[in-house]
């Protein structure tokens, strides 16, 4: 077998180590080293990079995109949930039925979906011009390019992220517990917080990992509904890449970032095992 | 069980928050007006978008990307999955996942780095190739995940009873094994065109002059501001993908 095997691994082998393992050891290296004085990398060998991360003008950045990738997450369970009971509760044929609608949106280009809140919140955009005829408002109400809208650019995004992991968890509890709670006195409000819940904590670990590491990464939706004034760690990396040209600089928010993913998706295998994802 | 009012209720409301704005999107492309007041139905933005040359050719551009990616990453995934399924490589399985969680933003510049290194040694520049290979490199773990998936329900038994049976190890994959997987392959497939077709944020940093995708162009124009031609791309993608998704699923019933 092992021939057949070798030679079965050896495409995925070389593009996993040509243009995913070296370029992110180049990155690696770069963190190290001094942007010159036309944008590109020289040495000495230094932790500068590092350093700057912590500089407020970035840590603002990083603080935000901490706290608004953590109020998506939080927004994402909160519908993800009740939506994710509701099709657990559906009958065989409706569940899948349910399902595709949750998976529809995120079959189109992410783009696509972006633009349609741009659409929606811009001020000549389809909410301010109803209320404007409608004469609740006068003056359009800033709702495109703020923070605000990128929360929900990024709730709309990952929304089915969330769905998901939580579906497949409710759809696996046991019925019978849920109804000896209920023989047993339980209202329905007391079965879902004494036995529902506690019982889908790994769903909801799951489903938090799995839509903040992307909110975390978010490049597209910061930039095109946050303008200027919100953006997020992503904005950032591509700033230094392109019209700083601090390449180190870069390389080392690159890092920090990946380095965030990985305690996460490690904290989230340590505790639920590789059954999680 | 029976369902509750409330829950009822809530669930209308975030398919409704899911989908009225991609519907509100693709009914005002129909529009006259440029501005987002309905003034009667035409066909304006379409003929507009036809007459657009450059789309034409970034469309083109990406289809071509998302073919050649497809069929790459399609074969390369498949084999990666039955080579791990025969036996674990933690190396290549965990490299590949972790490529899945990496930020789309930071395989982008660590790409671009790296073509751009090499690049110095080698008179070759940013374009097609490197978008197609950047793409085969990301969508392989798709295709691995989905295929994967497939094969953990496959019953290694079968394979060792070909092999019993005199055939050798590449007939018992081919006659044995791939026929099985045939379901997932293309749902793998699927996939990778998908993330292919989508993708702006890594193409954007390794496209080179002549290699200007869909993707590309659609966010260049969202940027400029309100624009109905917009809208009907985003309509004729979406109908596109709803098409490709339900020819996709007849053909796995068939």
């Amino acid at each position: 077998m092992n021939r057949l095997r070798t030679i079965f691994l050896a495409p995925s082998a070389a593009f996993t180590v040509i243009l995913f393992l070296i370029p992110l050891s180049i990155i690696v290296a770069y963190s190290f080293l001094t942007r010159g004085v036309y944008g590109g990398v020289v040495g000495p060998w230094t932790l500068e990079n590092y350093q700057r991360l912590f500089d407020p003008l970035y840590g603002i950045i990083l603080w935000r995109s901490l706290v608004m990738s953590t109020l998506a997450t939080i927004l994402c369970l909160v519908i993800a949930f009740p939506l994710a009971l509701f099709i657990a509760r559906a009958s065989d044929r409706a569940k899948g039925i349910y399902l595709y609608l949750v998976i529809l949106p995120f079959w189109t280009s992410f783009l696509v979906r972006t633009y349609a809140w741009m659409f929606l919140l811009r001020d000549t955009g389809f909410i301010n011009t109803i209320l404007t005829s409608l004469h609740i408002i006068r003056e359009p109400l800033p709702l495109l390019y703020n923070e605000t809208a990128v929360v929900v650019g990024l709730v709309y995004g990952y929304l089915p992220f969330a769905v998901l992991p939580l579906f497949s968890n409710l759809d696996r509890l046991d019925k019978n517990l849920l109804e000896s709670a209920a023989d047993l006195g339980a209202t329905p409000w007391q079965t879902l917080y004494k036995v529902i819940i506690p019982l889908c904590a790994p769903g909801l670990r799951a489903a938090g990992v799995l839509v903040f590491i992307p909110c975390l990464g978010a490049y597209l939706t910061p930039d095109l509904l946050g303008g200027g004034k919100s953006i997020m760690i992503g904005n950032l990396i591509q700033n230094q890449f392109t019209t700083a040209r601090d390449w180190p600089f870069g390389s080392a928010i690159s890092l920090a970032l990946m380095a965030l993913v990985m305690v996460l998706l490690v904290s989230l295998l340590r505790q639920d095992g590789e059954e999680a994802l | 069980m029976k369902q509750s009012r409330f829950l009822g209720l809530f669930a209308a409301l975030v398919y409704a928050f899911l989908h009225v704005p991609l519907l509100l999107l693709c009914a005002f492309s129909f529009n006259s007006s440029k501005f987002t007041v309905w003034e009667g139905f035409s066909l304006e933005w379409y003929r507009q978008m036809f007459a657009d040359t450059q789309l034409a050719e970034a469309a083109w551009n990406s289809l071509v990307i998302a073919l050649a990616s497809t069929v790459l990453s399609t074969i390369i995934g498949t084999l990666c999955a039955y080579g791990l399924w025969k036996r674990g490589s933690k190396w290549l399985s965990g490299s590949l996942y972790l490529s899945l969680v990496t930020p789309e933003i930071v395989t982008g510049i660590s790409m671009l780095a790296f073509f751009q290194w090499v690049f110095r040694y080698w008179q070759v520049q940013l374009g097609m190739h490197t978008v197609i290979l950047a793409h085969v490199a990301f969508s392989i773990a798709y295709v691995l995940l989905v295929v994967m998936a497939r094969l953990r329900t496959a019953e290694p038994a079968l394979e060792e009873a070909a092999l019993d049976l005199g055939a050798n190890e590449w007939q018992a994959f081919k006659l044995v094994t791939l026929p099985m997987l045939k379901p997932g392959i293309a749902a793998a497939a699927l996939l990778a065109f998908t993330v292919s077709f989508d993708d702006y944020v890594i193409t954007a940093m390794v496209a080179g002059v002549d290699s200007e995708t869909l993707p590309m162009v659609l966010y260049a124009m969202a940027r400029r501001g309100a624009n109905p031609v917009v809208s009907a791309i985003s309509t004729v993608i979406f109908l596109g993908f709803g098409a490709l998704i339900l020819i996709s699923d007849r053909m796995q019933k068939a």
